[in-house]
């Protein structure tokens, strides 16, 4: 009798075995898809980016401050591509981030239920904007009726118009990202605030945004992550000049829009300047790798207190 | 059957009131509640509640479930208007003021009437820092330091703590934080502190610990707290207040009075019920 039961138990279980193993085998292989995908790039990018340093030393391209690929005379020195990039990145976060967590600070903490519910919504519309648009406005709008007038510039494009289009790209992301932060943090938090005789501007800035910091500072990252990965609006405004300069007022081009301009231009597959793409997307590719992985662990000590 | 031992407790408040009178025979009253109705958007929560607190003693608010007794004493300091559509109508005197009248400014008043919840809630820095917390929205300068160390000794926590002010308040057992929040309760020198349900989420030892405090903070605070532990209120409170749940869902006040009148010799035969266990 008991032989039976196990046997007919052993019977089920292999059957239900035989049943899921298709959908096992379906359900890994989409797993594997992205993982592959990833692998894959990362290795196109280093195969293209080790016969790029056959030609070009790491050295001379880690420290070199002239980019002048598309020249005659041929310079391979990244630090023009990877300043624009810190420049227009940083510069977005600087008007992103503070815009972005008022806007949650307000939302989480001020905006009664009515206007969250349309005020929430909206940003995530901006949010969906797409990036040549925002490009067009920097050129169209942000450079000759904001930038122009109030610095005298001379040129259309500057590294500050398209910082401040990308600055307002991030904002609904930072926003929306520190905002659901925010609300994470417990109501007796803020009741126990309350409670002591503070007002809602003292609860939102002593106890909610530094128990949410972590997630805001994740929120930050991601923000920063995306910024340095950003192509359009950058490829668009800020010029296709490589110009190692801290000066957000002059053209500038960063990584993205270098990688941009070679692969949509007419240049010859398998030269050197060709394959500087690929050391430029390797250096991008660990760039925002580390960026993300920062975010995560910010993120992972964020998760560890509220669970 | 339990009923017997339920009617044993209220001996030991008895034998403590003994000593009461010692202190001032007639208690001043500091809250008079006065036909307080209060809402959640357009559910009524209370009806018609008219009770008077009395100075540097311990009231109880007793109660089944869904009675309405945290509404109550959140509308003691306005925090119930703190809830999503939560409104009150009636008044809540304050040493003769109604703290509904135009012109109080319910931030003001919360620094006079503390308040300890359910779940102990210190905010996520220091020791110090949650004890300070108080005195630095208020604007109270002057020796924060010696004023922590005398809200944690009052609070009956300061040998426990005294060598790691610096560390996260997190780190303290569930009755410690406790004590915590009534630390940074008492640091802005309330007259009244109000205690929804403070032990409920604590053992046995750190609730006994906190009912102690209780009885000592009475000598110079009012306390009015919750508890849905009968033994608890006979234990620590001079005055308890009954509420029931009508048939509208709204809380009302059945009975109210002395706390050994209304543990030994209820006028209302649902406080009876209750307290003997017969319904919870």
């Amino acid at each position: 009798m008991a032989n039976l039961i196990a046997e007919y138990s052993r019977n089920r279980r292999l059957r239900q075995r035989m049943r899921e193993a298709p959908i096992l085998a379906f359900l890994f292989m989409c797993a594997l898809a992205s993982i592959g995908t990833t692998v894959g790039i990362v290795i196109v990018l280093l195969e293209g980016a080790l016969q790029f340093f056959r030609e070009v030393p790491v050295f001379e391209f880690l420290t070199g401050t002239e980019w002048t690929p598309l020249f005659s005379n041929k310079q391979f020195g990244v630090l023009p591509l990877l300043s624009a990039t810190v420049v227009i990145s940083f510069a977005a976060l600087a008007i992103a981030v503070p815009v972005g967590l008022l806007t949650a600070v307000y939302l989480s903490e001020y905006a009664p239920e009515g206007v969250r519910s349309i005020v929430k919504p909206v940003l995530e519309v901006l949010a969906g904007i797409p990036t040549v648009v925002l490009g067009y406005f920097a050129i169209s709008f942000i450079n000759p009726t904001i930038i122009k007038p109030l610095f005298s510039t001379e040129t259309p494009f500057t590294a500050l118009g398209a910082a401040m289009a990308m600055g307002v790209m991030l904002i609904p992301m930072v926003a929306s990202l520190s905002e659901d932060a925010m609300r994470a943090v417990p109501a007796s938090l803020r009741e126990g605030a309350y409670a002591v005789g503070s007002d809602r501007f003292q609860v939102s800035v002593k106890v909610v945004v530094p128990a949410a910091l972590s997630g805001i500072v994740a929120a930050a990252l991601l923000a920063l992550a995306r910024a340095v990965g950003e192509t359009m609006i950058v490829t668009i405004a800020a010029g296709s000049i490589a110009n190692f300069s801290a000066n957000p007022l002059e053209p500038m081009q960063t990584m993205t829009a270098y990688i941009a301009q070679v692969v949509f231009g007419d240049t010859e597959r398998g030269g050197v300047e060709y394959q500087s793409v690929f050391a430029v997307g390797l250096l991008l590719f660990i760039f925002t790798l580390s960026i993300n992985m920062l975010a995560q662990a910010v993120l992972a000590r964020f998760r560890e207190i509220y669970d | 059957m339990v009923t017997e031992n339920f009617l044993n407790l209220p001996q030991t408040t008895t034998a403590e009131a003994a000593v009461e009178p010692a202190r001032d025979a007639t208690p001043e009253s500091v809250i008079d509640v006065r036909e307080l109705q209060a809402y959640y958007g357009e559910n009524r929560a209370l009806k018609d509640i008219s009770l008077s607190l009395y100075s540097r003693r311990v009231s109880a608010i007793i109660g089944p479930s869904g009675c309405g007794k945290s509404t109550l004493v959140r509308c003691l300091n306005r925090m119930h208007e703190m809830s999503s559509g939560g409104h009150v109508k009636g008044e809540v005197l304050y040493q003769g003021e109604n703290i509904y009248g135009a012109g109080v400014d319910p931030v003001e008043l919360r620094s006079r009437i503390g308040m300890v919840f359910q779940k102990p809630n210190p905010f996520p820095k220091s020791i110090f820092e949650n004890v300070a917390f108080g005195l630095k929205v208020n604007g109270i300068s002057g020796n924060t330091s010696e004023r922590v160390e005398r809200s944690l000794r009052r609070a009956a926590l300061w040998d426990e703590v005294k060598d790691r002010l610096k560390q996260s308040a997190l780190q303290l057992s569930g009755g410690q934080q406790q004590r915590l929040c009534i630390a940074r309760a008492l640091a802005v020198e309330p007259e009244v502190i109000l205690m929804d349900e403070p032990c409920s989420a604590l053992d046995p030892m750190a609730t006994l610990a906190v009912e102690e405090l209780i009885r000592e903070l009475s000598q110079e605070v009012t306390i009015i707290i919750v508890t849905h532990n009968m033994q608890q209120a006979a234990r620590v409170s001079h005055h308890t207040a009954f509420l029931m749940m009508d048939q509208d869902k709204a809380g009302y006040l059945v009975e109210y009075g002395p706390t050994s009148e209304v543990f030994t010799n209820p006028k209302s035969e649902h406080t009876e019920a209750y307290i003997t266990g017969r319904f919870s």
